[in-house]
């Protein structure tokens, strides 16, 4: 029996969700450069080559950029939206819980945790990092 | 000479300037643009033979363009990568004339955005990893990138400010531009908050309306009533789709397109005499001046103070008034191309830069996601 090709069966989108399904947050590190990857891939955008592999992240992030979406309080009130740079070095959109959405600030220290989009579906949401 | 530099140029530009059109079409306004740009050219419509277009609203827009038009080109191309689409569509274009594919290319553009919808609103599919947090875009992505330019650069809403307001003065400049009334820096700061920095008046307007390009060999161009606006250097680059994945949020890929087209074009910044950006937002003026060499990187906030790109600044930026004033159905890089060659052959009016011998188009598209840069010229300049 040789390696699973990475192109058999359900691929990287559903494996990420199945995962986060589980109470794992991964994301793919090439095997040649090292280097992490978000959003989920077949090809390593650094090597050009099917060379991606699951790691768990440690939850740990910096806000690089956020905004406030003015919403009418009727509808649901304001939120934000953030960019999180992961520890590991990938980034990804999210949204930090908390703080009032005009509060956070770009440079924030950040921890993910599992939350429900609403379908119910899990994502990942992030909180200010109380050790930071 | 390298690249299409010089083969090929645009002798007809037509808009439909109805900017709200409660009854019409996106095809019936596009058809009015193509209509006036083809009167422009002295031609008619059964010598087109080339077909570059994109809509918001069609599955296979370049079909239903061609049939509407009751045409049967020869040559298509349907390439969308956003507002900036129409200003890629000149490269294609070039191609195919100097190929032989075509001998008339016809590149158009209509949307009823304002009356179908009265909203901003992108015809983009969701993006699956944004899409959860509900981002609002196209605005979200832009204001992401407008709060990291504050942070890195000390840019401030005020220096957004600016931008608005010199579009709006170009605007008051031209008749036919739809928001014309006199504004102030005051004014524009009180503004509703829409996404964090950006309140509505840093963003573009919803209009209607229409454009259309025409262009031919640059060999033949001598022959047509208007004088050619040459093709001298275009280039497109992308470096993602989603906001997520742009690598540096204040840089765009304007900065590998911009030294193409100029490199192609054999010119540098300082050469250009008049400057149309697409400015969807007003961050995207200021991203565009630095990332394009018209000033350093991180220096745009300032370079737009004190009315430096307003009607008798030190450079003309987006003088029609821009996405900002003049007009924005949808996608708006056609309007800015057309300016270019309104500006070239000196029908600009009171807005008229004078001596005007090159021009800089900017297209953008998506979330900052697409970036084209096209410089033309008057025949001195080949």
């Amino acid at each position: 029996m040789g390696m699973p090709s990475p192109f058999d069966g359900p691929g990287p989108d559903a494996e990420y969700r199945r995962l986060l399904t589980e109470g794992r947050f991964c994301v793919q590190r090439c095997r040649e450069t090292g280097r992490h990857v978000f959003q989920p891939r077949v090809l390593s955008p650094f090597s050009g080559q099917p060379t991606l592999d699951w790691v768990e992240v440690s939850g740990r992030g910096t806000v690089y950029s956020t905004t406030v979406i003015r919403r009418r309080p009727e509808q649901g009130g304001d939120y934000n939206i953030v960019l999180v740079d992961l520890e590991e070095g990938c980034r990804m959109m999210s949204r930090v819980d908390g703080p009032a959405p005009a509060e956070i600030r770009i440079g924030l220290k950040v921890r993910a945790r599992i939350a429900r989009a609403k379908d119910e579906t899990p994502i990942i949401a992030f909180d200010p990092d109380p050790a930071a | 000479m390298s690249g299409i530099r010089g083969t090929a140029s645009v002798v007809g530009v037509g808009l439909s300037t109805r900017w709200e059109a409660p009854g019409r079409t996106a095809l019936e306004l596009m058809a009015e643009a193509v209509h006036v740009a083809l009167a422009d050219a002295g031609l008619r419509l059964d010598q087109v033979d080339g077909l570059l277009t994109g809509t918001a609203m069609h599955f296979m827009p370049t079909l239903s363009v061609a049939e509407y038009l009751g045409i049967r080109p020869r040559f298509l191309d349907g390439t969308m990568i956003g507002g900036s689409s129409f200003v890629e569509h000149l490269i294609p274009a070039a191609l195919a004339l100097e190929a032989g594919l075509c001998e008339v290319a016809l590149i158009c553009y209509g949307s009823n955005q304002r009356t179908a919808s009265g909203r901003l609103v992108s015809g983009s599919e969701p993006q699956p990893y944004e899409q959860p947090y509900e981002p609002r875009h196209p605005i979200t992505g832009y204001a992401l990138a407008a709060a990291r330019h504050m942070h890195q650069y000390g840019t401030t809403r005020r220096q957004m400010a600016e931008v608005a307001l010199a579009a709006r003065r170009w605007a008051e400049l031209n008749p036919e531009a739809f928001a014309r009334q006199p504004t102030s820096i005051e004014e524009i700061l009180a503004a509703r908050m829409v996404n964090d920095p950006l309140s509505v008046r840093d963003c573009c307007l919803v209009t209607d309306g229409a454009g259309a390009v025409v262009m031919v060999r640059a060999d033949r161009a001598h022959d047509f009533p208007k004088p050619p606006a040459y093709l001298l250097g275009a280039a497109a680059a992308t470096w993602h789709r989603q906001i997520s994945a742009m690598p540096d949020l204040t840089v765009t890929a304007a900065a590998e397109s911009g030294p193409r087209a100029f490199a192609m074009a054999e010119v540098a910044p300082a050469d250009i005499d008049v400057v149309q950006l697409y400015d969807a937002f007003t961050i995207n003026t200021i991203l565009f001046l630095e990332d394009l060499g018209f000033c350093r990187k991180g220096e745009g906030g300032a370079f737009v103070e004190d009315g430096a790109i307003a009607p008798g600044g030190r450079l003309p930026v987006n003088t029609n008034g821009g996405g900002l004033s003049c007009c924005h159905p949808g996608m708006y890089g056609l309007f800015p191309l057309i300016e270019a060659v309104r500006q070239l052959r000196g029908e600009a009016g009171e807005r008229q830069i004078a001596e005007t011998e090159l021009a800089l188009v900017h297209g953008n598209g998506g979330q900052l996601s697409s970036q084209v840069t096209a410089i033309l010229g008057t025949a001195a300049t080949l």
